[in-house]
């Protein structure tokens, strides 16, 4: 039977036959072709970001040689003498990140599991999208918003409530003129927070309902069951988008220029001026004729790469850390 | 079907290229300078309407992008807010191995504007307090300086806020190149650039950050551009100029400032304006410049600068006032036609 059928077909081949042996053929190098193409489209983010850090490097020699470590920890920037340091721009990058994350954090978060544990469900996804529509608003935007809105409502009610309670705090303490480090970091809250909303709600609602109904069968309540089993399952993503913004806010530039009040100086006060790393490689590069001057503008850009490249792994490592430890607790 | 579509593509693509190599069009491209963007931009279209088969392209990316561009040769002429200096100059002849010319083309003033609450009369200001204001030494309005200024007006005892742009421009180097002429401290402390180390004060980025944030604080101070105090209807103060008169800026006052250069102006036109003889001179203004190098191999973008200079000088003058751009004087643009001859293959 087996052998007369093969014979029949090898002997009468159909014509369509070759084109499927072909076909079958094509069908095995399939997997070698995927693998190839997969493999060269992850290989190019590898080779632009090696490209983009060598250039950086190689552009910012004469900043580097001149100053050395120094650049890092001197206050001094003036294109006139040619002194360069970058400290007060390394300081208002990561305080205006600093001030938007401990803010955007809980708020996003909270945010998150009220639209996808609490709110019924028209209303939750009728949130969520006006939520991505935030996110999708363009920065000089929010920097417009910033300083018609939200300067003169900082500086008319925001500030002087908070100076009247804690305005002994040197953080708090001193004039305040609208534009600063804060107003920097509220308006990067406004423009973060969607993000966190919404990865963090895809996150919380990823989480099986098996586990949610197994902790009401068991007694618990409401804020029991969020807070016991639906957070720590969904505890990794949740960090992932604050990291993730964590990012973002570290890069933004066209915002925080507009409502920082670039002033290169280092303040105690949350309420004073300051100056971001972005924010004076946007507002210099043109301008910036002489070489000494443009190598130490492209060095910023190299030390922006390098906090954020530290912050992004010591967030990986917590992250690592904190699920590790939870692991083996359980 | 398949073969016959491309082989009508590529004929299609070749007429394209055809026609446009037929035409002899020829493409100039420069970059440069922002504060004469609008200018620039309103005379390469119109002299693209009335010479066709020249088109003029022209970037605006700041005038430190433009000495970087013409020096690495990429393109056909830059354009600058401020001269170049000596070291520049030397850097374009190692490359290129020509010589570069600058082209005054307009003029623009710098004007402080301020919000002080309760004070209706406008304010008028000597070089000295300019310059204690911006250095942080003069610290309120009432102070003795200002008020012997301003007699008859009543300022209020509060600080002054001082406001300066973020943004490296134009605009920053000539207010600078007024404080440094008028104030030897503010020479020996902060110099002129287009970004400096500023004493005291807020930044706002652009013309529109520095005015938004002034009037959105009381009791402060910053600089703008002539043309945009003008535009938008901004408040402005008059500046006491060397021959001792309150001058209020506009354009008949920042042409006269030029007038008082002309007869000085060296050969190569890299001079500054600022703080200009004359009784109608405004103290705070500058010429902007063009970067042509005196070397041009390929003939017909010679051709093409050098006669879209000649217009620029003739008719394109006439155009400034309506874009409240400062035309140049007599003196300058018969100067300027002798230099355009140093031009060669």
């Amino acid at each position: 039977m087996i052998p007369g059928e093969m014979h029949s077909e090898l002997g009468n081949p159909e014509p369509g036959a070759p084109l499927q042996a072909r076909l079958s053929g094509l069908a095995r190098l399939g997997d070698p072709l995927f693998y190839g193409l997969t493999l060269a489209a992850a290989a190019s983010i590898m080779v632009v970001t090696g490209w983009l850090v060598y250039q950086l490097f190689a552009h910012s020699a004469q900043a580097r040689h001149e100053f050395g470590w120094k650049f890092l920890i001197s206050q001094d920037w003036d294109p006139v003498a040619g002194q360069f340091g970058a400290l007060p721009f390394i300081f208002g990058t990561i305080v205006t990140s600093a001030v938007a994350i401990l803010i955007a954090g809980p708020l996003g978060v909270g945010t998150a599991i009220f639209l996808a544990e609490l709110a019924p469900r028209r209303l939750s996804s009728l949130l969520a999208f006006l939520v991505d529509l935030l996110a999708a608003v363009p920065s000089v935007i929010y920097g417009l918003l910033g300083i018609f809105l939200l300067v003169p409502l900082l500086s008319g009610t925001v500030v002087p409530a908070i100076q009247s309670v804690a305005g002994s705090l040197p953080i708090f303490s001193g004039k305040f003129y609208g534009v600063s480090v804060f107003s920097a970091g509220v308006v990067l809250v406004i423009m973060v927070v969607p993000f966190i909303v919404s990865i963090s709600r895809e996150v919380l609602l990823s989480v099986p309902v098996e586990q949610r109904e197994a902790s009401f069968a068991l007694g618990s309540t409401h804020w029991e069951t969020v807070w016991n089993v639906v957070l720590p399952n969904a505890r990794r993503g949740i960090y992932a988008s604050i990291f993730l913004t964590l990012a973002r806010a570290l890069g933004e530039t066209m915002a925080v220029t507009m409502v920082i009040g670039n002033t290169p100086r280092i303040s105690k006060s949350l309420f004073a001026p300051g100056y971001t790393i972005s924010a004076v490689i946007a507002n210099e590069f043109t301008e910036a004729t002489d070489n000494l001057y443009l190598s130490a503008l492209i060095e910023l850009a190299l030390v922006l790469f390098a906090i954020t490249f530290v912050i992004n792994g010591l967030a990986r490592l917590a992250i690592l850390a904190t699920t590790q430890r939870h692991e083996t607790h359980v | 079907m398949t073969r016959s579509k491309q082989v009508l593509i590529l004929a299609v693509l070749a007429g394209t290229m055809a026609a446009g190599a037929g035409a002899g069009a020829t493409a100039v491209t420069g970059a440069g300078a922002t504060f004469p963007y609008p200018m620039y931009s309103k005379w390469f279209d119109t002299y693209h309407k009335i010479h066709p088969d020249i088109e003029i392209n022209y970037q605006s990316i700041g005038s430190g992008g433009g000495i970087r561009q013409i020096t690495e040769g990429t393109v056909d002429f830059g354009a600058s807010d401020g001269p170049m200096n000596d070291t520049l100059i030397k850097a374009f002849k190692d490359k290129r191995g020509c010589n570069i010319l600058h082209f005054p083309t307009v003029m623009g003033g710098v004007v402080p504007t301020y919000n002080v609450p309760g004070v209706r009369e406008e304010i008028e200001f000597t070089p000295q307090t300019l310059a204690g204001i911006f250095l942080g030494t003069i610290t309120m309005w009432n102070d003795p300086a200002i008020r012997k200024a301003n007699p008859g007006t009543t300022l209020p005892a509060s600080d002054i806020v001082v406001m300066h742009r973020s943004d490296g421009s134009g605009t920053t180097y000539i207010w600078t190149d007024y404080l440094s002429k008028v104030s030897k401290q503010w020479k020996d402390k902060v110099g002129v650039g287009t970004s400096v180390k500023w004493p005291v004060g807020l930044g706002g980025k652009g013309n529109e950050g520095v005015s938004g944030l002034v009037r959105q604080t009381p009791n402060s101070i910053g600089y703008v551009e002539l043309i945009y105090a003008v535009q938008t209807k901004l408040p402005y103060g008059c500046v006491q100029n060397a021959a001792g008169k309150f001058i209020k800026a506009d354009l008949k006052s920042v042409t006269a400032a030029a007038a008082g250069a002309a007869t000085t102006m060296p050969d190569d036109f890299r001079v500054s304006i600022t703080n200009a003889p004359g009784d109608d001179a405004y103290p705070i203004a500058s010429f902007t410049w063009l970067l042509v190098p005196d070397q041009i191999e390929d003939s017909a973008k010679r051709q093409a600068i050098v006669d879209f200079l000649k217009w620029m000088l003739g008719d394109g003058q006439k155009m400034t006032g309506a874009l409240e751009y400062a035309p140049l004087p007599k003196e300058v643009v018969e100067k300027e036609l002798q230099a355009i001859e140093k031009i060669r293959g």
